[in-house]
């Protein structure tokens, strides 16, 4: 095991892939030159070379389109969109091409492809710099969506969607990128639609992904101050979702939170609250409760940002007043 | 635009080929609109009617280790592909025995096999996977040039003007041929561009661009060979832009409220297989028991397209979800 931090865990994964396959290459916005604007692919351009790490024009539609063609014609493309703000410049080649090709060529077609992007807020940056997106493309059959909130699953999940036949989009929380981890780099691929316990407990279930696994491992530790023990769940993959370990958890404790950065309204947050209520009604001692973004463009004051994204004291104090209610 | 250029080798098999293709793709689209009246075929059914010697003179100039990339607008290019024309009848009626499974239709025809990747609906949106199959052929040291088909109304699109740029910035083999047939579904190419000649765009981007009748396939196919091979040559892609005219509507629902009839008539007199025909009997290639024959052929083609699609099995409903994603390996 090896003490990195969470872009560097990335970068082990993406110099693992492009030593080991000679299709896999890496192109995208200042990925090259630049070194990347997260500095996740420092150092990549000189170790590889132009041809395998290609800087792309401002074209997001256009080069995460020539990624699905070139995943078609045999590559193992890695497109690097800067963040999910100008995925959305992207959206079409998305969902009416990487997610339908399979099915809409009726099985003649994978489209090995790999698309990285920073998400989140928390860096006051603002209305159009902050989005939290990735439930959106969660609601889409055809594709893969995996948010590794920790650094041993930045590499992982990516050397998994690496080895996936099919479009996978790794969504990595902007705030991450700095944090440390242990990671093991003999360690092979996770496993894509699995979730994780990352704290036993049996008052409550805290279920969350991404940039929200540390304010909810801090709002649990400050429960656990007032004798309050939470089950925390790392989600890890939004498609496929591991709903049986959420149940099973909830089975446990009977009562559930999700956190999430997205905003509330049609949130993968209603979504893993749908699937609770389907397949684990008759186990909850309360109503599932949501932590999420307040429905606002985010705003640029820090004390406003703090306000509208969820936060480790919005966490303990839902969880609170849940038992208080339904103890 | 090129004027006509004398085409080496034209001999009077490759003639009859040609008529042939433009016949077969003629005929196979008038069943299909007789039969989508009748609900054998549904959704959307876009003729290419009056652009057949795009399609077929453009393919002479690809080999079967090019890619194609196609519009929604792809029944000729299918065709002149050589994909069979029951599979796509099939495909057309939903069935199993379908090119794609039935889960395209007309839109959406596929044939991997042929690198024949997709008939795409959304305009503009083929580009970029053009740029990407022409991409992954050059990392991989492969010959071959990939032909993206699409419309006029793509040229308004951002995709083409980015398209056009990273396929001349990484000097891609991409084979970019604008089908120009002057209206973006019902809106005229003068309502919607600022500048009408099409491969003017080009410059912009500094790659080479031609224009040329597409109502003419000998000069289509000329055009098409001369562009090619300047992809070949490893300079990156060309434009290709190729003039011609849709004679039935935008598609089977469209009651054609933006053009004159007297417009459609005058391009009518233009059509492609007859001016082929035409030309080919000056010159005594072609004579009218030749063209009997190949109507002959043509038709029992067609007929046999209709009766694969009619014997096709359905899907099964159980199967819905299949291929959504890969199947796991076991």
């Amino acid at each position: 095991m090896t003490k990195m931090t969470y872009r560097d865990a990335l970068r082990s994964a993406l110099r693992q892939a492009l030593r080991s396959d000679p299709r896999v290459f890496v192109m995208g916005e200042d990925v090259g030159r630049y070194g990347g604007s997260f500095k996740v692919t420092y150092g990549l351009l000189e170790e590889f070379g132009p041809e395998r790490v290609r800087d792309t024009p401002l074209s997001e539609s256009t080069f995460l389109g020539a990624g699905i063609g070139a995943a078609i014609g045999g590559m193992r493309p890695i497109v690097e969109i800067m963040t999910v703000n100008f995925s959305l410049l992207a959206l079409d080649q998305i969902v009416n091409n990487a997610a339908t090709l399979r099915h809409m060529s009726g099985g003649q077609l994978s489209v090995p492809l790999v698309v990285r992007m920073a998400t989140g807020g928390g860096r006051q940056l603002a209305a159009q710099h902050s989005h939290s997106l990735e439930g959106w493309f969660a609601h889409i059959p055809g594709i893969k969506i995996v948010t590794p909130a920790v650094p041993a699953d930045a590499r992982g999940l990516l050397l998994a969607a690496l080895g996936d036949p099919d479009p996978v989009f790794v969504f990595e929380h902007a705030t991450l990128y700095p944090m440390e981890g242990e990671v093991d780099e003999e360690a092979g691929p996770a496993r894509i639609g699995e979730a994780l316990v990352r704290r036993s407990g049996d008052a409550v279930t805290l279920i969350t992904y991404g940039g929200s696994l540390g304010k909810t491992l801090q709002a649990a530790d400050q429960l656990a101050v007032d004798g309050i023990e939470a089950e925390v769940i790392d989600l890890r993959s939004l498609r496929p979702l591991d709903i049986a370990t959420v149940l099973a958890s909830v089975a446990k404790t009977h009562r559930a939170v999700i956190v999430d950065e997205g905003w509330r309204m049609v949130s993968l947050a209603a979504e893993v609250s749908a699937q609770i209520m389907e397949g684990g009604f008759y186990s909850l001692d309360a109503p599932v409760a949501r932590v999420c973004s307040t429905e606002v463009p985010m705003p640029y004051a820090k004390h406003m940002e703090d306000a509208a994204l969820p936060q480790a004291a919005t966490i303990r104090e839902t969880v609170t007043e849940m038992l208080r209610a339904h103890g | 635009m090129t004027a006509e250029r004398a085409v080496p080798g034209l001999d009077r098999d490759h003639a009859l080929a040609l008529l042939r293709q433009m016949i077969l793709i003629r005929r196979f689209e008038e069943k299909a609109a007789e039969l989508y009246t009748v609900g054998k075929i549904r959704g959307f059914l876009h003729l290419y009617i009056g652009e057949e010697a795009v399609a077929v003179g453009a393919m002479q100039a690809l080999t079967s280790d090019d890619s194609i990339v196609a519009t929604y607008r792809e029944h000729g290019q299918a065709l002149a592909r050589g994909l069979p024309a029951g599979s796509l009848m099939a495909e057309m009626y939903g069935k199993a025995n379908g090119c794609s499974r039935g889960r395209g239709g007309s839109m959406h025809f596929f044939d991997v096999s042929r690198r024949f990747y997709g008939g795409h609906a959304i305009v503009g949106g083929g580009l970029p996977i053009a740029v990407g199959l022409a991409l992954a052929d050059k990392l991989q040291a492969r010959a071959g040039v990939t032909a993206c088909f699409f419309g006029d109304g793509a040229v308004d699109e951002g995709e083409f003007h980015e398209s056009l740029n990273l396929a001349a910035l990484w000097k891609l083999p991409v084979l970019f041929l604008c089908e120009n047939n002057l209206y973006a579904m019902g809106t005229a190419l003068t309502r919607h561009q600022s500048q009408i000649d099409i491969r003017r765009k080009a410059e912009a981007y500094d790659l080479p661009a031609d224009a040329v009748d597409g109502m003419d396939v000998l000069a289509v196919e000329a055009s098409a060979q001369a562009a090619a091979d300047a992809v070949r040559r490893g300079g990156g892609p060309f434009l290709l832009e190729l003039r011609t005219y849709r004679f039935r509507a935008h598609s089977m629902a469209d009651p054609e409220l933006y053009r004159e009839k007297r417009e459609v008539e005058e391009w009518k007199a233009c059509d492609p297989i007859a001016a082929f025909v035409a030309k080919l009997g000056e010159r005594g290639l072609l004579g009218a028991p030749d063209v009997v024959a190949i109507e002959t052929s043509v038709a029992a083609e067609v007929e046999d397209a209709v009766r694969f699609a009619e014997a096709g099995p359905w899907e099964p409903v159980e199967d819905l979800t299949k291929d959504v994603y890969t199947p796991a390996e076991p």
